[in-house]
């Protein structure tokens, strides 16, 4: 199960140039910075709920389980499929009905189900390109900015980004103020220009220069919104007919504040433009993030990295284990 | 989701008619149906628990009605209880009696308040109000030069002082420029802020005192999940917002955090922001609210969006055309043309009571090509041949295919579906129960949407 950058990206021939021992910070699980993200108080009142929920095993603890994954915005279906396999485990014999047994073991589960199938972020293209895709709000310009950053800052790669959102207003300076930080080269165009042109000039730009990694910000949309996502199927075609195989990895960002309609906005971006996987976001509030479960169980797209603050680390590889153990914290 | 519920609460209790009345037994059943409803829509967990135990209390024992079934029934409370949650009409915004109408907008990160505060200042600008935004979100990278674009753009003055300066001191200063300036109304943009971060919520709460806003306004998504409670019930501790604008609300998400936001804060939803232009804000509608969350689609905003945009005495003569059994093809290139005025046809399928469980219509998208093929089409008519399309045959189709640039076959199936749609009209305006099978063709009757699943 990767869980550093390092494993994350597949980096195909390519020697990354920094690449070696990672910083000893990075070693540290995200459980722990969520936790330590938390207040004391609410640190205390985590714990206590997460140990009495498996004090007794009796017909209570599933309905208190299925109650805390509903919670954490899991979904019925998902969370039902769930809680009934564990618990045909437990009367099966197959587990034994001890708490700390039944709890292992559903992280086990759930860390299967969020993880299945999961591949590494491909970036062995040359140059690797990434499109990123996702509803408004949902941080995809940020989680760019951090990829970057990571890509060029601490793996040494040389990265271009593409401000192919030229809807919103500002949203290229946005993106250029990421560039500066991470050392990372900026293809613009005017506001409304074409963004199938702005990906197109910037996979250009990357070849003239042998850089390894371009990265396709697009406008946010709402998956309900015909035209737009015709559009963005446009964007990826043209991208593809420039470099075939590209894109090479499409991710979608997912806020962890969103509920089930989650599972319709990874559904209607995987059809318009092969999404690869999720970047789960903003999960240094008090939501779960629990969609994503859904997402990995019922559309097989599994979450890659998760985005847990404001800052620079707080982009890290999802660790499937530790997602689960923080699931059932609340 | 609404017929799929009501479908399924006719499953569970199919058999309570001959009975007469819901047992126990049944009311449960059917309360598990409308948990898993509430719950597919978002709305938190707790607040489900809370309002299954209402309409539990009110379905015990009720009497059975000769005219609906129990499914319907129970549907009907579920609806009555829901709206009545979601509160009455609408509130207004609170305006100062004299100088400027504070407003302060705060939210989570990406939930859209940046937008909203555009939207807004162009809503109130279309009352004859000057607005000044002030742009207080000095952290997220390049957020004031977005609220100086899109602030412009509504027409509003945005006051701002870069990213350099605190957002109290920007605040009280634009205020007071607000004031020397004789604005209207000031709404203040705020930085996107986690409900939980203590150091940021404390600047909110100091933006708060130093403004003293009429009203504060708390933006949430309307695709938000079970956490809305929470951010709901920080931000009214630490922000005291007396009202709600609900955002994204042109997806699909049923939008079921409106219903938990209100129900544990009993603060009102005031704005409703339903698109991605500047002009798509409204007044929150709580009824059609609780029709979404349940999925009985927007039959109310359908028929307002109908009457801004049909012309009175048009709709008349097309009564009348119709009682008369006049009804021409050029009369329903008019209609044709009414209804695509009211927006692009997906947008407006989606209102439709129904529709959404209808599977291959889930994020349908009506081909509008098709559309102007079928306007092609008539425009290439003669008048004749607008009012008497049984006259189109041989030579005249041949034409008519040749001038809108379609072929004979498209032409001749616009002529019949034409004709089967005129005997189905006939067949309603003489009272009597359409054939649907016919019901079925005419669906298809030109213009024949064309459903692609995504």
């Amino acid at each position: 199960m990767p869980t550093t950058w390092q494993e994350i990206f597949d980096l195909g021939a390519r020697q990354a140039p920094n690449a070696g021992e990672p910083p000893p910070e990075e070693r540290r699980g995200v459980l722990r910075r969520l936790r330590e993200s938390l207040s004391k108080s609410r640190q205390a009142l985590v714990e206590e709920i997460s140990a009495s929920l498996f004090d007794r095993i009796d017909e209570q603890t599933w309905e208190r389980l299925e109650e805390a994954l509903i919670m954490a915005d899991v979904g019925a279906p998902t969370t039902a499929e769930v809680v009934e396999r564990l618990e045909q485990e437990v009367e099966s014999g197959a587990v034994s009905a001890d708490g700390e047994a039944v709890r292992e073991r559903l992280i086990e589960i759930l860390a299967e189900v969020a993880a299945g199938g999961r591949a590494p972020i491909d970036l062995s293209g040359e140059p690797a390109v990434l499109l990123m895709v996702g509803v408004n709000g949902t941080g995809k310009t940020t989680t760019i900015g951090k990829i970057a950053w990571h890509l060029s800052r601490e793996l040494g790669l040389s990265v271009v980004l593409a401000a192919a959102d030229t809807y919103r207003a500002a949203a290229a300076e946005q993106l250029a103020e990421w560039a500066e930080r991470a050392g990372a080269e900026l293809v613009r165009s005017e506001p409304g220009a074409d963004p199938g042109a702005v990906a197109y000039d910037a996979i250009a730009a990357a070849r003239a220069r042998g850089a390894d990694v371009v990265i396709v910000d697009t406008a946010g949309r709402l998956h309900t919104q015909g035209n737009l996502m015709d559009e963005l199927a446009k964007v990826r075609r043209v991208i593809a007919k420039q470099m075939p195989g590209a894109p090479h990895e499409t991710l979608i960002s997912i806020d962890a504040t969103t509920g089930q309609n989650g599972l319709r906005q990874a559904q209607t971006f995987a059809a318009a433009v092969e999404v690869d996987g999720v970047v789960l976001t903003k999960l240094d509030g008090t939501a779960k993030g629990g969609i994503v479960l859904a997402i990995a169980n019922e559309l097989g797209l599994p979450v890659k990295l998760i985005g847990s603050g404001e800052t620079l680390e707080d982009l890290r590889p999802f660790d499937a284990e530790d997602f689960a153990r923080a699931l059932l914290a609340a | 989701m609404f017929d799929q519920l009501s479908d399924r609460l006719q499953a569970t209790l199919s058999d309570v008619r001959s009975r007469g009345k819901l047992s126990e037994a049944d009311v449960d059943a059917a309360m598990r149906e409308i948990r898993l409803a509430l719950l597919e829509a978002d709305v938190n967990f707790k607040v489900v628990k809370g309002f299954t135990k209402t309409v539990k209390e009110r379905c015990l024992g009720a009497e059975v009605l000769e005219s609906l079934d129990p499914g319907h029934q129970v549907v009907k409370i579920v609806n009555e209880e829901l709206t009545a949650l979601m509160g009455g009409a609408g509130r207004e915004l609170a305006y100062a009696s004299d100088g400027p109408t504070v407003i302060l907008m705060a939210g989570l990160q990406g939930s859209g308040k940046t937008t909203a505060c555009a939207k807004l200042a162009r809503h109130l600008g279309e009352s004859g109000r000057d607005v000044a935004l002030a742009a207080c979100d000095v952290y997220r990278p390049a957020a004031v030069d977005q609220l100086v674009t899109v602030g412009e753009r509504a027409g509003a003055q945005v006051y701002e002082q870069g990213t350099d300066a605190d957002p109290v001191e920007i605040a009280a200063w634009a205020l007071d420029r607000a004031r020397e300036e004789g604005r209207d109304a000031l709404i203040v943009d705020t930085a996107g802020r986690l409900h939980i971060d203590e150091a940021l919520m404390e600047e909110l709460a100091k933006i708060r005192k130093r403004t003293r806003p009429h009203d504060v306004l708390l933006v949430v998504d309307a695709m938000t999940g079970q956490d809305a409670v929470g951010v709901a019930e920080s931000f009214a501790a630490t922000a005291e917002f007396d009202g709600v604008v609900m955002t994204k609300l042109d997806g699909d998400a049923r939008g079921g955090a409106a219903l938990s936001v209100k129900a544990v804060t009993g603060k009102p939803i005031l704005f409703a922001s339903t698109g991605e232009k500047l002009d798509a804000f409204e007044r929150f509608h709580p009824d059609r609210m609780a029709s979404r969350i349940l999925g009985m689609g927007d039959v109310l905003s359908l028929i307002e969006k109908a009457e801004q945009q049909v012309d009175e005495r048009q709709a008349e003569d097309l009564q009348k055309k119709l009682e008369g059994d006049r009804f021409t093809l050029e009369d329903f290139l008019q209609q044709m043309r009414q209804v695509r005025k009211m927006g692009p046809l997906s947008g407006l399928i989606g209102m439709l009571p129904g529709m959404g469980a209808m599977k291959g219509l889930k994020g349908a998208d009506v081909d509008e090509g098709e559309l102007d093929r079928v306007e092609a089409i008539i425009l290439s008519m003669t008048p004749e041949e607008r009012a008497n399309p049984a006259i189109v045959k041989g030579s005249r189709r041949k034409r008519i295919a040749l001038g809108s640039g379609t072929k004979v076959q498209q032409v001749n199936q616009l002529v019949k579906q034409f004709d089967q749609m005129r005997k189905l009209m006939r067949q309603m305006m003489s009272g009597k129960q359409p054939d649907p099978q016919q019901l079925m063709q005419m669906s298809g009757a030109a213009p024949r949407p064309k459903y692609r699943r995504r």
